[in-house]
């Protein structure tokens, strides 16, 4: 690249470039209209950072993000403790959670199985998984991870270590994926695939 | 005629074209001309209306126009009017920016996901490229068959997909560990299920070309008996049902992770099948035919396929993609061929080098004449 913006400034797009959607070009004109609304945008971004920063915490039961731990979700009586689903991601969660089709609890995996990319069982939240299905009270664990390769050796990996627990284990209904895409993270979608699971 | 056909297509900065549109009435269409003159592209640009990397096999940055010495192509556009029955869809696909990794897809303006392409158009090809296919190794007659699957039912490129991924997996864990026994049952679960769906997505459509070929006697192309030879799809062939079939992989599979391991690569599974062609009438495997027959055998394969697709409710008629097959061919032959696709009413593409190998099709197409500079209609 020609002209240098200098090295605040291209420390700001360097970092920016990096967040998931971002090539280098899109960084360079985030970081430009960040630039020049300093009081609409960049102050309050630089404030709303440093607020998550110091308060966003890792949730030590379901591995959800939230100011408080543990989590709103796992600390509300009003939801199904009997219920777990397994989410890949918190975004994942955020989805479900935006469907309204869940009242149970969760689980962050944190990941999925992936030996291509290194991922073993160690890496994510299996463990805790686990034991949280052994505790009184739990009925039923739901598996909603994605359609894709990854998803369901992962899914068929924590039927296998929940076989014991006394649960049962079910999973969201899936549709056929043509050219591999299933965006079931939709609207209604979720609620029918809630509705419609089956043992694993 | 109301089988799909493409009736507008345009490229922008595709291969050797940088603009180019034809205005097509559902006819088939030849395309004439010398060597290089952009024929092949032509027909590339067609094969990426349907989900895949084209009939090349090409990276996205290899297609878009590059000028002597550029290393990446730029960005570019296929862009076609699809015409189906009283219907007409509009697809687009291409890049949005040079070297971009995934290549996006619309349909009448809306951003879709490529697997939506198969919706509308299916395709059946021939190249130069399958001269060869019972000369060499069994992986490109698998592909080649895989692709007559693929125009039945496009599923099957997810479930050829997933295996290839969780063969991928396990051969990781098999050769650098964890040896996680759970771990590896989900993924050869996996490679089960894909790898039925597989086998039976194969011998249905080896049994309805065979039926298909077998009710198409009295033509001047050779008769071909086929087989696919891989267990998996034997057995699926026999009818073995889904759950056994799905069984005996996944035993097989866990039975043979040492051996797996210490090969390498997996010795048993449909990644492993292979199409048998022989030549009927001569009773010949079609590797001792010559080269004519060879291809003869082939382009008959293909036009089943086309044919039997042709009469499918409910989907897409297929486009014929025809490289350079016309010359191959005597003039009885050719005669046979352009009667055949006129009565099948599809949209072929032909290509050739020589006008007078298309005379035959005079009043029954649309020709072109291929230039360096472009594209020229000859009525
Ligand atoms: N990405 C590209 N950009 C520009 N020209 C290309 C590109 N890829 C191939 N070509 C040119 O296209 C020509 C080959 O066209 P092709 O369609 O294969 O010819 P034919 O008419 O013989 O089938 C060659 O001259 C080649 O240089
Ligand atoms: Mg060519
Ligand atoms: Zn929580």
């Amino acid at each position: 690249m020609a002209a240098s913006a200098g090295p605040e400034i291209e420390r700001l797009i360097g970092l920016l470039s990096k967040l998931p959607g971002l090539g280098p070009r899109s960084a360079r004109r985030a970081a430009l209209a960040l630039l020049k609304r300093r009081e609409q945008l960049l102050l309050p971004l630089s404030d709303a950072l440093s607020e998550a920063a110091a308060r966003v915490k890792t949730c030590q039961v379901c591995g959800s993000l939230d100011t408080q731990d543990p989590c709103a979700i796992c600390a509300d009586p009003a939801r199904d403790g009997t219920l777990i689903c397994v989410v890949e991601e918190v975004g994942a969660l955020w989805a479900m959670e935006r469907a309204g089709a869940f009242r149970g609890r969760y689980h962050v995996l944190g990941g999925l199985l992936s030996a291509l990319d290194g991922v073993g069982p160690d890496a994510l939240r299996i463990g805790p998984l686990v034991s949280r299905a052994a505790e009184e009270g739990v009925r039923e664990v739901i598996l909603a991870l994605p359609a894709t390769v990854d998803g369901q050796t992962t899914a068929h990996y924590l039927a296998d270590r929940l076989a014991g627990a006394g649960v049962s284990v079910t999973m969201l209904a899936r549709g056929v994926p043509v050219g591999g895409e299933l965006d079931w993270l939709d609207d209604g979608t979720i609620a029918q695939a809630m509705r419609a699971r089956r043992p694993a | 005629m109301t089988a799909t056909a493409l009736i507008r297509l345009s490229l922008t900065d595709f291969r050797s074209y940088e603009a180019c549109a034809l205005e097509l009435d559902g006819r088939p269409v030849w395309l004439a001309g010398p060597n290089g003159a952009g024929k092949t592209n032509l027909l590339e640009a067609v094969s990426f209306l349907i989900p895949g990397r084209g009939l090349r096999g090409s990276g996205l940055a290899e297609v878009g126009r590059r000028m002597p010495g550029e290393k990446v192509g730029r960005a570019w556009a296929v862009s076609a009017l699809v015409r189906a029955g009283d219907d007409e869809v509009r697809l687009g696909t291409g890049v949005e920016q040079p070297g971009a990794a995934r290549r996006i897809v619309r349909v009448d303006g809306e951003p879709a996901p490529p697997g939506r392409l198969a919706e509308h158009v299916r395709q059946v090809w021939l190249t130069p490229a399958q001269d060869r296919l019972f000369l060499e190794g069994a992986a490109d007659r698998r592909r080649f068959f895989d692709r007559l699957v693929f125009a039945a039912e496009p599923q099957h490129a997810a479930h050829v997909a997933a295996y290839e991924k969780s063969m991928r997996e396990r051969m990781r864990l098999l050769t650098d560990g964890p040896a996680d026994p759970a771990w590896l049952d989900a993924l050869e679960a996996r490679l089960a299920e894909a790898g039925t769906l597989m086998a039976e997505a194969r011998a249905r459509t080896l049994a309805a070309l065979a039926a298909e070929i077998g009710t198409r006697g009295e033509r001047p192309f050779p008769q071909a008996r086929l087989s696919l030879t891989g267990d998996w799809e034997r057995m699926a062939g026999e009818g073995v049902d889904f759950a056994e079939i799905e069984a005996r992989l996944a035993k097989a599979l866990a039975a043979a992770r040492e051996r797996d391991g210490a090969a390498g690569r997996a010795l048993t599974g449909p990644h492993r099948g292979d199409l048998s062609v022989i030549h009927a009438e001569k009773d010949r495997a079609a590797a001792e035919c010559s080269t004519g027959e060879q291809k003869a055998l082939i382009l008959n394969l293909v036009l089943a396929q086309a044919a039997r697709l042709a009469r499918a409710e409910g989907q897409p008629a297929p486009l014929l993609l025809l490289d350079e097959v016309a010359a191959h061919l005597d003039s009885r032959r050719r005669a046979a061929l352009f009667d055949e696709i006129e009565a099948l009413g599809l949209q072929a593409f032909l290509t050739g080098t020589d006008e007078m190998l298309f005379e035959g099709l005079a009043g029954r197409a649309q020709g072109f004449r291929a230039e360096t500079s472009g594209l020229a209609s000859i009525g």
